[in-house]
């Protein structure tokens, strides 16, 4: 599923790398808990989360994941953007809680990590 | 190839920002993106606790076509018994480190299972070092 089908059925909007929302994604893990985001083996993992700070971000880079939705209406700074556009990480806002947006992307066949 | 950065205990605003350089110089150096990856979440995962926990702290670099060696030594109140601290679900932390998403007490574990080698030593009231060592050439399957 592309990341421009995401937004779309989430009803969210593409904060940074629009120029990328035809990157494909299959899989996914939420948490707020950045230390299980770093346990997680596997590549290009879509992250829904209501944490934002600068080390959702840093978290985000280390862990090779490529685009993450921030969820709960979370609302990411000026600082967050440019860190994200540096390393090419996509990011969307979404007003619906991580359990609606979780819901959503299941039923439309993201699977989870495990 | 040597390299150094500094880190400042409770700025979670820059940790990371070591990590972030380290992973640029790997990638340059064209190793393998498996190795990258465990290396910088280890590094990564050291660098956050010297931040969240000590008043200041040095990561020191060092390359050879073999390996690199990252060790992080730092000026805090160190480690009382690192067994413990070893245990998974142990943490310290306080407050603020737990609502920047860390503080859940996997940091070393994760550091362990990251690293090829891991070297933890403290001195109560002075600090602690962490050396974190991987090598490019080694297959990454036991990981």
């Amino acid at each position: 599923m592309t990341v421009e089908q995401i937004a779309r059925i989430l009803d969210a909007g593409i904060i940074c790398g629009e120029e990328r929302s035809q990157h494909d994604i299959d899989i996914a893990f939420a948490s707020d808990l950045m230390s299980d985001v770093l346990t997680l083996k596997e590549d290009n993992v879509l992250l829904i989360t209501g944490l934002a700070n600068m080390q959702t971000l840093r978290t985000a880079e280390m862990s090779d994941i490529h685009c993450i939705i921030f969820a709960r209406n979370k609302k990411i700074s000026e600082e967050m953007k440019e860190l994200a556009r540096e390393n090419d990480i996509i990011v969307l806002e979404c007003r619906y809680s991580v359990f609606r947006t979780c819901g959503i992307l299941y039923e439309a066949g993201i699977s989870p990590v495990f | 190839m040597h390299f150094e950065y500094q880190i400042e205990g409770g700025n979670f605003t820059r940790a990371g920002f070591a990590s972030s350089e380290i992973k640029k110089k790997l990638k340059q150096l064209n190793v393998d993106l498996g190795i990258v990856k465990r290396t910088v979440v280890a590094t990564y995962e050291a660098e956050v606790n010297v931040v969240a926990h000590a008043y200041s702290g040095t990561i020191y670099v060092d390359f050879d076509e073999e390996k690199v060696v990252i060790k992080l030594v730092d000026e805090g109140p160190g480690i009382p018994d690192i067994e413990k601290a070893m245990t998974e679900g142990f943490s310290t932390a306080s407050s603020t480190v737990r609502e920047m998403g860390f503080g859940a007490g996997m940091g070393l574990p994760n550091m362990k299972k990251n690293a090829d080698d891991l070297q933890v030593s403290s001195e109560v009231g002075k600090g602690t070092t962490v050396q974190i060592t991987m090598f490019f050439q080694k297959p990454d399957n036991d990981k």
